[in-house]
């Protein structure tokens, strides 16, 4: 992690830096939400910063916690040639979860990004190709969202529930069918 | 006869779907390509097939209960994923573990290492149609994980690392093994070298296949042996070294081309250097206490437990309530097989995280693999998605 950076950042960005801490080591900036695609750009091209991997992109839910704003994202930033680390973070509203894409600076922010909106619902606006990456399509809801519960089960594939009856039925045991439930209960 | 079209352009795309039911996908991911020909005009990446919800899991759990399901993420080096996990933890915690317990890690770590280079090695091997390596290989793994089991009790889903150091010390005569296993290992990498690197077959489907310059692998967030292959000479062991890694004697390949073959070369040159780790630890480990001794993060030991109110308690306590971290987050990050393993842990103070984010390393390798396959013919698509060695349960966690 390097100090210099986050001091950098700080003189560069008055006005846009909100909060700083180094805990164990790690130089952390919250950043205005607004701002994070020009602070972004500035650390990668400043030519003694040069963060040019963006190691890491994640999303925290503070709901349980009860604090406003509901989300953070989490950028982890590392300069390959400078061997230091930055992290950036940027909080986010739960009624306006939208955050402007780092596509057009990182490769990999194009799939860090899909993930996030996968699992916390926040959009990333200009991202070229904004679906869901690890779970399917018709999957509802955001599972890493603290009001999710962890026991909620989503089968994509749902077998008709008749089909042991069906068996049951042609051998003269008539049951009377279960009925598959609703749709709309997923 | 059929008529050979004068353009590409006539020639109508082919859609066709590798996996997730194809042997070479693994199971767990699915390419949609569009053909002209047999080339590849455009490639649709899907992974999400092995996701079982790690880190909704770890924000239910107690931090020391997360070990058994870090074995779980790359499963063909857990205890890499073992001691990155408890890097982290110890990172939050703000504790150190002792000099022997930092050494078995390395030599555990690095034995997985070796493990993990092979596999991919018979992965790619055996994708590309050549049995003979894979079986080879395979043997020397069951080597390596021989050793693991004698240390941990279990082949492969180990759990022998502990915040705090490790669970138990090294078997007695596991280093005259270690010893007598390592030249073995080595023949293994010297049969499979004169098989393959020089092979036609193989140089052909290898060099200038799917090649990435190196500012592409880093805005990609590539690290470890595909990195490597590109040119940059970023491991974590040698950059930021952590455990005790700045007192052993090696060093870290890079390759020139960022093709197929320098990846897989990169991988080849590494296990040598393993193995050196390996030695020069086993010389220079010393005795000493293997766990850091404080109440508050480590189990008392089973006898005290059992006979004293005092470890009962805190035994209690901590399988309960768990270890409980100061508030903060933090990001740790080790070298794992396939790269950078990084931890984003968040601890609201109590003993359960707020967050346990795993950075896998060979996402990122995956979420550039559209761009290397594409242009290339279907046939490349095996190697180059092997030389990425994806590995489900880290990819998808």
């Amino acid at each position: 992690m390097s100090a210099k950076a986050l001091e950098r950042l700080e003189q560069r960005f008055a006005e846009c830096v909100l909060e700083t801490h180094d805990f164990r080591g790690d130089e952390t900036a919250v950043v205005d939400r607004a701002a994070i695609v020009d602070v972004a750009s500035w650390l990668r091209d400043e030519p003694d910063l040069a963060f040019n991997m963006l190691t890491d992109m994640t999303a925290v839910d503070w709901l349980l916690e009860g604090r406003e704003p509901r989300f953070e994202v989490v950028y982890q930033l590392y300069s390959v040639e400078q061997r230091h680390r930055l992290r950036i973070k940027v909080q986010v509203p739960e009624e306006d979860p939208v955050v402007d894409t780092l596509t057009r600076l990182y490769g990999i922010a194009d799939w860090l990004e899909r993930e996030i909106w996968d699992m916390y619902g926040i959009r990333f606006k200009g991202h070229p190709n904004l679906k869901r990456i690890l779970l399917y399509e018709e999957f509802v809801g955001h599972p890493l969202r603290k009001d999710y519960p962890k026991e909620k089960r989503q089968p994509l594939v749902r077998r008709p529930e008749n089909e042991i009856a069906d068996v049951l039925a042609r051998r003269g045991k008539a049951r009377p069918l279960p009925q598959p439930p609703p749709r709309s209960a997923r | 006869m059929m008529e050979t079209p004068k353009d590409q352009e006539s020639l109508d795309l082919t859609t066709m779907h590798m996996g997730p039911s194809h042997p070479a996908m693994h199971g767990t991911i699915h390419i949609k390509v569009q053909l002209a020909g047999e080339r590849i005009e455009n490639a649709e990446v899907n992974i999400g097939y092995l996701h079982r919800g790690f880190e909704k899991e770890a924000e239910a759990h107690c931090w020391q209960q997360i070990f058994p399901y870090t074995d779980r993420l790359n499963y063909v080096s857990p205890m890499l994923n073992n001691v990155g996990y408890a890097m982290a933890v110890e990172k939050l915690c703000g504790v150190t573990v002792p000099e022997r317990a930092q050494y078995i890690r390395v030599i555990v770590g690095e034995i997985a290492r070796i493990a993990d280079h092979l596999t991919y090695m018979a992965a790619q091997t055996m994708e590309m149609g050549a049995f003979t390596p894979y079986f080879y290989v395979m043997k020397g793994r069951d080597w390596l994980w021989d050793l693991l089991e004698e240390v941990s009790g279990a082949r492969l889903t180990h759990s022998y690392v502990r915040i705090g150091g490790v669970a138990w010390d090294l078997s007695e005569g596991f280093k005259e093994k270690t010893i007598e296993i390592l030249p073995r290992i080595d023949q293994v990498v010297v049969e499979l070298d004169k098989l393959m690197t020089r092979n036609r077959i193989f140089l052909d489907r290898m060099q200038d296949i799917a090649v990435i310059s190196a500012e592409e692998a880093i805005s990609y967030g590539w690290t470890g042996p595909c990195l490597r292959g590109s040119g940059v000479d970023y491991d974590v062991r040698k950059a930021h070294p952590y455990l005790v890694y700045d007192r052993m004697d090696f060093e870290i390949p890079i390759g020139t081309d960022g093709d197929n073959m320098d990846r897989y070369m990169v991988r080849m040159e590494e296990m040598r250097q393993s193995m050196r780790i390996i030695r020069q630890a086993l010389d220079q480990i010393e005795p000493g206490p293997v766990m850091i001794e404080d109440r508050l993060v480590v189990i008392p030991q089973k006898a005290a437990t059992y006979n004293t109110i005092e470890d009962m308690i805190n035994h209690f306590k901590l399988v309960i309530d768990g270890i409980r971290p100061p508030r903060g987050e933090v990001y740790s990050y080790t070298e794992a097989g396939n790269g950078e393993l990084g931890f984003y842990l968040v601890s609201d103070g109590t003993g359960r995280p707020v967050k346990c984010r795993v950075r896998p390393p060979c996402f990122m390798g995956m979420a550039a693999l559209k761009q290397l396959i594409e242009g290339h013919m279907v046939a490349d698509v095996i190697p180059t998605f092997d030389t990425i060695n994806m590995i489900g349960g880290e990819c998808d966690r």
